[in-house]
């Protein structure tokens, strides 16, 4: 069933393909969870100020409540259930579960996801507002609490588990770097 | 960088309490998997969107709904014509009928957002298409929501929660002082701001209303919603795996549950009412604003010889509430005059009601506000002048305390916080272009238990499975009433099922109040003694017993008890932009035995984030001439974001509160409190100046 108002699209969402018929309107965040069975990214505002909705697409972290799923078609899309390597938590995310960086989990979807995307942004070498040296031949300065902190700034979290999600960030980071040496 | 908690993963140790193991759904929690009230799927689900009042104050003269009737996929639109009439006298035990709840009831607006309708569609999108083509015509009148203690209206508040404070002649004492402060201080009114916008899922099942609701209460939520619908309680069943943060705004019937139950029965289809960000600050309760007046008396030894505390908040003209500002005022000091007083000032807003510490968190700035401007007319330390006035017994009630660990709290803060040595004039220190100061206050938070029932099942297997309507919104109650009942059986953690979030298990208290994990762990220790004595006669498996805990409870002699805490905090100011950042915050609480070591040190570092926003940032702003609330969502209603907080140091004081059978205290909601006044008082010892009204916004700070 398709008229002016919806369109038959498909969406790659954590390496499956979903054939979707949708109301144009509707947003990135409503067809994964209404339409492709993806209920882990939340609708904490539906206006991009809370990051609860935060997704991958393309391996860049995007508010999925500003975007509309007819948009999306071609992406590859990462939702916190696609985060797991074969079942297996993420250092991430077993670092979130291990030091208690979340409380009623609202949040959490998206912190991950954010997270999950900091960690790939910090590798690649993108400064922050607080990145103190911008210029091109400085050293790649590593990951501390005040880079985490700036650069997980878009998620809110009211119950406040900010603390330990700069602590789970942070675990995470030191791990990928222990792999990687 | 504080050192990451000691954690255990394995599972079978016994005991279970004070084991800091991480939460039962936390693997749930970080993959998607844990199911929240928007995340169920149901068949020939329909979706409401609200229509709300653009009017703070008036009458629907008229509602047109042709357009949004002819609007592809509206089902039907629901207003005061054709709603479902509900019961008046609905309300509290503690304040009475709420008329918050009579939603869609007449043509009456008594303040801006209020609901004036619901459209329904097949879609989400539908829906909200439809709710933008009603139109609905209103006679406005003139509204009042300018709030203050000379307001004509001004009354006295509900006595529920006690009478006012009169011990000896507060004007005498206050004659006789050495030192005098005499201060106003003003807080705004702030919004819980849960994550979760309130969502509700309601259908029909035969004669049983069945609902999916994000609250704090499933079984007070549907014994409220039964009343308010005229349905015995047993047709009416409330459930909800995962509820994603409450703070105080999901302890009744939201309006999201009220307007899809009045959609699944009028239109006999499955509805699914999902607040709007916007809505749920224009529908669901915030803090009240207050005007606080305190006056301290102390000799030049730093005694406390009067406590003054006036109080002033406002309600709506709809419902009865009590914020209870004065409630530290009555217990924390002793001094040979206290004297309190609590009134209301009913205006056109939305009825106000719990944000996580209620009355404390406003009552606590003004008070431990004052004690600092106290200290520093008597030059003295702030933190001297708060131990030289430990009361032996309740100041007021002259009862004995069970557990007064006070003093242990502000020693180990200071400690923990460098405190010795501080040089206590303000404007001392300067970093660059940063003024730095250091402040504190301390707090004692009211703890009790309320009456909840239990059942155990001893399984042939073995196990045990334990049910009680309970509910999780992030507290770690899941992981804290499973070790409880491990202990409370001596088995080991393996050996327990919990059922929690139905209300169908039957009555139970709310996760609010700081009072769900000693109201529920009393009624699973209750039920696991009776199952115990019942099992030593062999009877053949299974074998279930349901305890409830209203005697013992109610038969607790009267006696003072309360969590305590000090918090500490280093901030810097720019004097230049007005910019308050805090670089440091350390928290010491007695908040009994500590069930979950991992967790409550998550839920305390947590509340004393929240303590952070409030200082600097929340504040609901109300145009005075439209009286609409203007900053209803996240971009101009701040709240600490990530950057905002610092490492953040909370950490318990031995503690045993002899009247719990577990020695437990509620840990939910004091971190929250104590942390303004105490970033209040490191601003004024950073710069000189007091701050008296929060929040602390860069227009109070900047210097010329
Ligand atoms: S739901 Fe998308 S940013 Fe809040
Ligand atoms: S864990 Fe509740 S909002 Fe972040």
């Amino acid at each position: 069933m398709t008229d002016a108002t919806r369109g038959a699209i498909s969406l790659q969402v954590n390496g499956a393909e979903h054939r979707i018929d949708v109301d144009n309107r509707r947003t990135l965040l409503d067809a994964l969870r209404e339409d492709t069975g993806h209920t882990g990214p939340k609708k904490g505002c539906d206006f991009g100020q809370c990051g609860a909705c935060t997704i991958l697409v393309d391996g860049r972290r995007v508010v999925s409540c500003l975007t509309l799923a007819v948009a999306a078609q071609g992406s590859e899309i990462t939702t916190v259930e696609g985060l797991a390597e074969k079942d297996e938590l993420r250092p991430v995310q077993e670092a979130f579960v291990r030091l208690d960086g979340l409380q009623c989990g609202f949040c959490t979807p998206g912190q991950l996801c954010s997270a999950v995307g900091v960690l790939a942004e910090h590798a690649a070498g993108w400064p922050s507002a607080v990145t103190a040296d911008v210029s091109p031949d400085c050293p790649h300065p590593p990951l501390d609490a005040d880079e985490v902190r700036e650069r997980m700034s878009g998620n809110l979290c009211r119950c406040g588990a900010y603390p330990s999600i700069v602590r789970a960030v942070l675990d995470a980071a030191d791990e990928r770097a222990e792999v990687a040496r | 960088m504080t050192t990451h908690p000691q954690v255990i993963d394995g599972l079978g140790a016994t005991p279970s309490i004070g084991s800091p193991r991480t939460r039962v759904e936390g693997e749930d929690k970080v993959s998607g998997k844990a199911r929240y009230a928007g995340d169920v799927q149901v068949e020939r689900l329909a979706h409401g969107a609200v229509v709300t009042a653009t009017v703070a104050r008036g009458r629907i003269s008229g509602i047109d709904d042709r357009a949004t009737l002819a609007s592809p996929g509206v089902i039907g639109v629901i207003d005061h014509r054709n709603a479902l009439r509900l019961n008046k006298e609905t309300g509290s035990p503690f304040f009475g009928p709420d008329g918050q709840l009579q939603l869609l009831q007449d043509d009456r607006v008594s303040h801006g957002g209020q609901p004036v309708a619901l459209v329904v569609a097949e879609t989400p999108e539908q829906a909200r298409a439809g709710a933008e083509l009603l139109r609905v015509s209103c006679v406005e009148e003139p509204h009042d929501i300018a709030f203050g203690p000379n307001h004509q209206a001004v009354r006295p508040a509900l006595t529920a929660f006690g009478p006012d404070a009169d011990k000896g002649d507060l004007e005498a004492e206050l004659a006789a002082s050495a030192v005098v402060v005499d201060e106003r201080y003003m807080t705004p009114a702030q919004h819980a701001c849960a994550m979760e916008p309130h969502t509700a899922t309601v259908w029909q099942e035969g004669v049983v209303l069945r609902a999916i609701d994000s609250n704090q209460a499933p079984y007070g939520v549907a014994a409220t919603l039964a009343t308010l619908f005229g349905k015995p309680l047993p047709e009416v069943r409330v459930q909800c795996e995962q509820v994603g943060g409450g703070f105080g705004s999901k302890t009744g019937v939201g309006p999201q549950l009220i307007l899809a139950t009045m959609a699944a029965v009028l239109l006999d289809r499955p509805v699914r009412v999902a607040l709007t960000r916007e809505e749920v600050f224009l529908t669901t309760s915030a803090r009240p604003r207050t005007d606080q007046r305190v006056r301290l008396g102390a000799d030049a030894g730093g005694r406390l010889r009067a406590i003054g505390h006036e109080a002033t908040f406002e309600i709506s003209g709809k419902a009865e509430f009590i914020e209870n500002c004065v409630e530290i005022a009555k217990t924390l000091y002793a001094a040979d005059a206290i004297r309190t007083r609590l009134s209301v000032v009913p205006l056109d807003i939305l009825p106000v009601a719990s944000v996580r510490a209620p009355g404390t968190a406003p009552g606590s700035f003004a008070l431990e506000s004052a004690m600092d401007e106290l200290a520093e007319r008597l030059e003295m330390d702030p933190l001297e002048l708060r131990r030289r006035n430990e009361p032996e017994t309740g100041p007021v009630s002259g009862l004995p305390f069970t557990s007064r660990r006070f003093q242990l709290c502000l020693t180990e803060g200071a400690r923990r916080f460098g405190w010795a040595g501080r040089d206590h004039r303000p404007r001392r220190t300067r970093q660059g272009r940063l003024l730095v100061g250091t402040g504190m206050a301390g707090t004692s938070f009211l703890t009790t238990a309320f009456p909840s029932s239990a059942t155990i099942t001893a399984e042939p297997d073995g196990t045990f499975t334990v049910a009680i309507a309970a509910i999780d919104i992030g507290t770690g109650a899941r992981t804290a009433l499973r070790a409880i009942a491990a202990d409370a059986l001596g088995v080991g953690w393996d050996s327990v099922h919990l059922k929690i979030g139905d209300s169908a298990i039957g009555p139970a208290w709310q996760s609010g109040g700081s009072l769900g994990t000693t109201s529920w762990g009393w009624a699973i220790v209750a039920a696991a003694r009776d199952l115990l004595a019942r099992l030593e006669s062999g009877p053949a498996l299974p074998v279930s017993v349901t305890s409830d805990t209203t005697e013992e409870i109610m038969s607790r002699p009267h006696r003072e008890r309360h969590s305590y805490s000090a918090v500490f905090a280093e901030v810097t100011v720019d004097p230049a932009t007005g910019e308050v950042r805090v670089r440091r915050l350390v928290g010491r609480f007695a908040v009994g035995r500590v069930v979950n070591p991992l967790m409550v040190r998550s839920q305390l570092t947590g509340g004393m984030v929240m303590g952070l926003s409030i200082a600097l940032q929340e504040e609901i702003v109300h145009d005075e001439a439209s009286g609409r609330h203007v900053n209803a969502d996240f971009a101009d209603y701040h709240f600490a974001a990530n950057a905002d907080v610092p490492f953040i140091d909370a950490d318990f004081v031995d503690d045993h509160e002899p009247d719990d059978p577990l020695g437990l205290k509620g840990p939910g909601e004091i971190g929250t409190v104590a942390v303004a006044a105490a970033i209040a008082n490191a601003v004024w010892h950073a710069t000189g100046k007091r701050q008296r009204e929060l929040p602390i916004r860069l227009d109070r700070v900047i210097e010329d």
